[in-house]
């Protein structure tokens, strides 16, 4: 394209003197582009994320909301909200406590292998769900490394609670740690050295210096991992033995429920775990906008 | 002697930041700690505060070797450069912490400890800023806040490192007529690190150089300009 004078930032091409017109009808050009580019994206993004979404709900109250709701309240969906919870209400504090003690030792401190432990953390994000529930059953299964032994005990890991926890914790693992390395890192120790020399005990120091300076960012990431700890599928699904009624979490009461064709429960469970999904979303802005504050407010 | 510190020797790695460094502090002096940067001024506070351990040498308080002792029984106050306020409590809470951590039984009545705060802040000239946050308040009167808190548990020895740092010359100069005040009539033994040498000779004692993690010269501000030891002081002292 010819040029009757050099290049100039977008934003300068502002109407001064001189020819105004043909720079006028670049901008309007340049701005009609851009508008194009994000009305496709917003275009994109209704189809892709807020269509499923519609969709779940007018199905699931395609029969109308007595029906759903009876869907709901069948002993086996019960059961699958129950456990749900259960395994959510066992891995989340879990986590939320050895996530921040290896924020901390990581944040904190220098060591050889640092670096490695921290990619470490992370491994459960890079690893396909299926291997993380899969582990657990060759450690645990009938014929698994254990099995032997803990057959005899009579104690039940996998196809029971306790597998189902164990697979959640491992696939929800980095989402509190990670929330907190960057933040505990740029706050420094300063604050802990300052409570250390002023004669505080390292209770003292952990509940009334570090813990406050982190609380929001912990809690986003409880929020984070319980609203995977809650959808989780290919995980539990390896460990869970899909035992209706007793071992089926939501997400998997859901493939069961869709595979039997039963349409409207299927709906109706998959209504509740969006739902969560939403509500997730709010607190996560709203967390999100008060640790954006406490950042800027560093001293 | 108030502090006796002997051939301490602190090593990072392959590398040296107390390099067999002798000082001694006297009862109720002000010491000045000057020195270029990365000279080992700050290494040395927090050896004394107990957040770093020596590789080698030995530090006695009072008469009392401390290497043994906890940096949270040192009863040291130390001022950090950047402050290091608790961000998320108010002044008055930032300067009642060390109060509010004691054991129960040496622990001040809440309304003592209320009354202490109060006169610590009116001592400070910040009397009214208790119920502000460390971001509402300017550098300077966070610089206060820090050794209000600092003073507020008696320390047998206070630490300041480079507490002017991040001021502005005019604030900078008016602090140190009355940090020396205070200190005088607060009856302090104080270690001020700093790396302007004006603000050395003004304000201390005596004048300790250090170079590369070993005292070059200490004495008196006077003999210290008149007679430097070496080319190193001398140039250093221009
Ligand atoms: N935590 C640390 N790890 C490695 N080297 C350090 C550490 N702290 C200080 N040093 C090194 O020790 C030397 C003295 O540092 P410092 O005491 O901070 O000097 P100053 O306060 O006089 O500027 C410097 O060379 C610095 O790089
Ligand atoms: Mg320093």
């Amino acid at each position: 394209m010819p040029r009757s004078h050099p290049p100039r930032h977008p934003d300068a091409d502002a109407p001064i003197a001189g020819p105004a017109r043909p720079a006028q009808r670049r901008w309007d050009l340049a701005a009609l582009r851009r508008r194009l580019a994000i009305g496709l994206a917003l275009s994109a993004m209704a189809i892709l994320l807020v269509l499923p979404l519609v969709l779940i709900f007018t199905e699931a109250l395609s029969k109308g909301l007595d029906i759903a709701l009876e869907a709901l309240a069948e002993p086996e969906a019960w059961s699958a909200i129950r456990l749900t919870l259960t395994v959510a209400a066992i891995a989340v504090p879990i986590n939320a406590i050895c996530g921040t003690a290896a924020a901390w030792c990581i944040g904190r401190f220098e060591f050889p292998g640092r670096a490695l432990l921290t990619t470490l953390i992370d491994l459960p994000f890079s690893v396909s769900p299926v291997i993380s529930g899969l582990v657990w059953v060759l450690l645990f299964g009938a014929n698994g490394y254990f099995g032997a032994w803990l057959d005899r005990h009579d104690v039940r890991i996998v196809f029971a609670l306790p597998g189902l926890v164990l697979a959640t914790m491992f696939v929800t693992f980095p989402f509190v740690a990670r929330s907190l390395i960057s933040l505990m890192r740029e706050q420094g120790a300063a604050e802990e050295e300052a409570a250390l020399t002023l004669g505080a005990n390292g209770w003292q120091i952990f509940v009334r210096v570090t813990l406050p300076n982190i609380f929001w960012a912990m809690l986003y990431g409880v929020l984070l991992c319980n609203a995977r700890a809650m959808g989780e599928f290919g995980a539990v699904a390896v460990v869970s033995g899909h035992i209706r009624g007793q071992t089926l979490t939501m997400p998997l009461y859901v493939e069961a429920l869709f595979n039997d064709y039963e349409w409207i429960g299927a709906f109706s469970v998959a209504a509740l775990l969006s739902m969560l999904a939403l509500v997730t979303l709010a607190l996560r802005m709203l967390l999100e906008w008060r640790i954006e504050r406490d950042r800027s407010a560093g001293v | 002697m108030m502090v006796e510190m002997r051939d301490l020797r602190k090593t990072f790695g392959a590398a040296a930041a107390l390099d067999g460094l002798s000082l001694s502090v006297g009862k109720g002096e002000f010491l000045a700690l000057l020195g270029p940067s990365g000279s080992g001024k700050t290494t040395l506070l927090r050896v004394l505060a107990g957040l770093e351990f020596v590789s080698s040498g030995s530090i006695a308080i009072g008469g009392r070797p401390i290497q043994d002792v906890p940096a949270r029984e040192r009863q040291i106050g130390l001022v950090f450069q950047h402050y290091a306020l608790f961000r998320h409590m108010t002044v008055a809470r930032n300067v009642a912490f060390g109060l509010e951590v004691r054991p129960k039984r040496n622990r001040p009545s809440a309304a003592a400890i209320r009354d202490r705060v109060a006169e610590l802040l009116e001592m400070m000239e910040i009397g009214d800023l208790g119920g502000r946050y460390p971001d509402q308040i300017s550098g300077g009167q966070r610089q206060r806040v820090a050794l209000a808190r600092a003073l507020a548990v008696e320390p047998a020895l206070l630490l300041l490192d480079e507490p002017f740092g991040a001021l502005d010359a005019k604030v900078r100069r008016n602090l140190r007529v009355w940090l020396r005040a205070l200190h005088d009539r607060m009856g302090l033994t104080s270690i001020f690190v700093t790396h302007d040498q004006a603000e050395a000779l003004d304000m201390a004692d005596r004048v300790a150089i250090l170079r590369a993690g070993r005292i070059e010269q200490v004495d008196t501000p006077d003999a210290v300009s008149r007679h430097p030891a070496n080319d190193f002081v001398r140039e250093f002292m221009r």
